[in-house]
């Protein structure tokens, strides 16, 4: 059986062949070159060891971009969770056709992204547009809602939030349904209050679920990409640009090769330490429950 | 009694009214969108407002133009190419990982599940210079290869997920009666994979159809442009005419809409598999 299952690892060299060129060796080289001033194309470039990384805390537009994607990822977290636990329990409430309305609210992920944020532009957009035209039926001037650009950071969580709500439902409509009925019944038979209810059996059964979700919203905020690319390209200035679109910025458009490789492994370095500290922290309030 | 009964219809009130609040919320920009590709570029009316007279200009434009009938088969070619390449190395590697609990493959399962987290622009810098070294810039196989590689990690957590749960003694009766490691997973593991697989095909059907990011760098020839690139063409350089981009952008999302109306069971199902721990 031994030698079977000596055999049997041959199977994952394809994937691991896969993953160390197109993955873990591109990580490699993004890491060396961030030691570097290159500018992405020119055959010589010479290190300059930790210069790229000291630049970055004086970068007023990569502390810019690293403050957004912290509103991103966390700002869509918070909404995302918050209103897909009360879709849930609005959808788990078993009304007839409440299966109608999931359809509709997890639909959107279907779309790209990038689409979805040039749909949007139409909803923001100064001449025409719809908030506008709403905002007008209360005798409210137009706005320009992308010119400023802590609203466009706004509008893009908020829209992100919109879009992907979906994922939070479902996990969390998943959850819901695996608490036994008999628990609740016989706290409401004990005389409990529903916040009671919730806070003291719901809440605990539910953490898996809350885990899981946050995870996952937190990883997709953090990311957050395309959506820029749509609806704010980043602008006005830099102001609406996440680190994940910094890092694109200052390679193709500065031509900054190697400054955008620190970008990137410093993304990298952050996004795994928050999934990792919340991984690590949900794993222990499970146990602890 | 009759006081019981109005209650309820009260209460279910409530909740038709606030399902179809929610349903117009969520469905809002794609009715926009389609009620737009089907004005003419000098309608001026509301966005919101329903087409006078449904126009289909906007539409034989776009197949007219054929850019985007090239994106569609681009699409495809893309997304079909990298499921069957992580289906196929994704199904195999999870089968040793999820069999064989030696260190050594702890540790190669722990680096692909850790590699799962890693945004794939930050490591930008990187894939562009491997791609422009191996020529696989404006290729197909280029982004083929990229895509895989990054969706493989989910790939195997799923199947490994999937496997560790078929019970081993089908494993070793089929080892007692002579069968090699690779006939034993085609014959035994392979055809009960199938619940996986679909969740795989949905989950990173998705993903890849709607790829920008990698694409953008990668496909820079117009004719190997995917959807996601003709539609960020149509809206950015196409000039104002955002009734052909809405247009184009209807066709770009119809199939999977489509899809999913019906198979949503399968998505949803898939969804929950991939985000809660196995």
């Amino acid at each position: 059986m031994k030698k079977r299952y000596l055999r049997m690892n041959l199977f994952y060299i394809p994937a691991l062949l896969l993953i160390l060129s197109f993955v873990l060796g591109p990580l490699a080289e993004a890491f060396r070159i961030s030691f570097t001033q290159w500018n992405g194309y020119s055959q010589d470039y010479k290190y300059i060891g930790f210069n790229n990384y000291i630049k970055l805390f004086s970068d007023t537009n990569f502390l810019l971009s690293f403050r957004n994607t912290i509103i991103y990822g966390f700002g869509s977290t918070f909404f995302q969770n918050i209103l897909g636990l009360a879709y849930a329990v609005f959808l788990n409430s078993k009304f007839k056709g409440h299966s109608i309305v999931r359809t509709f609210i997890y639909m959107p992920i279907m779309i790209s992204s990038l689409i979805m944020g040039y749909i949007i532009y139409f909803f923001v957009q100064y001449n025409h547009g719809i908030f506008n035209e709403i905002i007008g039926l209360f005798g409210m001037a137009p706005i320009d809602w992308m010119a400023s650009g802590n609203r466009g950071v706004i509008i893009i969580t908020l829209m992100n939030s919109w879009q992907y709500v979906g994922i939070a439902m479902v996990i969390y409509m998943a959850g819901l349904q695996n608490i036994p009925a008999m628990y609740l019944e016989a706290a409401e038979i004990d005389g409990a209050t529903p916040w009671q209810r919730f806070r003291h059996i719901t809440f605990p059964l539910l953490l898996p679920s809350i885990s899981s979700a946050v995870v996952l919203n937190l990883i997709g905020g953090l990311k957050l990409y395309d959506v820029i690319v749509s609806l704010s390209g980043g602008g006005p200035g830099f102001s609406t640009h996440s680190l994940a679109s910094y890092v694109s910025n200052q390679y193709f458009k500065a031509q900054n090769a190697g400054y955008s490789a620190s970008v990137g492994i410093f993304t990298f370095l952050f996004i795994m330490a928050v999934s990792n500290i919340f991984t690590t922290y949900f794993n222990k309030k499970e146990v602890d429950m | 009694m009759e006081k019981k009964v109005k209650k309820e219809i009260v209460k279910d009130w409530w909740k038709y009214l606030l399902g179809i609040a929610i349903i117009i919320f969520h469905i809002l920009p794609i009715y926009v969108l389609i009620v737009m590709s089907f004005k003419t570029k000098t309608d001026s009316s509301s966005l919101l407002s329903f087409p006078q007279k449904i126009y289909t200009g906007n539409y034989t434009k776009v197949f007219e133009a054929g850019t985007l009938l090239s994106a569609v088969k681009n699409t495809l070619i893309i997304t079909v190419c990298v499921l069957l390449i992580e289906i196929a190395v994704g199904g195999l590697a999870a089968y040793p990982l999820a069999r064989n609990k030696s260190k050594g493959n702890n540790l190669v399962k722990g680096v692909i599940l850790g590699i799962m987290m890693i945004p794939s622009l930050s490591i930008l810098v990187g894939v562009y210079s491997l791609l422009v070294s191996i020529h696989g810039i404006s290729t197909l196989w280029g982004i083929i290869l990229v895509s895989s590689a990054f969706g493989l990690p989910m790939t195997i957590y799923l199947f490994t997920n999937f496997i560790s749960a078929i019970p081993v003694s089908l494993d070793e009766a089929s080892a007692i009666d002579g069968c090699s490691v690779t006939q034993t997973f085609f014959s035994i593991i392979l055809p009960q994979l199938k619940p996986v697989t679909v969740t795989i095909i949905i989950l990173n059907g998705v993903g890849i159809w709607n790829e920008y990011a990698y694409s953008l760098y990668v496909l820079q020839k117009p004719k190997l442009y995917t959807l996601t690139l003709t539609i960020s063409q149509y809206f950015s350089t196409g000039g104002k005419d955002v009734n052909g981009a809405a247009a184009a952008a209807s066709i770009a999302i119809f199939p999977l809409i489509f899809a999913y109306i019906f198979l949503q069971k399968y998505f949803i199902q898939g969804t929950i598999d991939s985000a809660v721990k196995g």
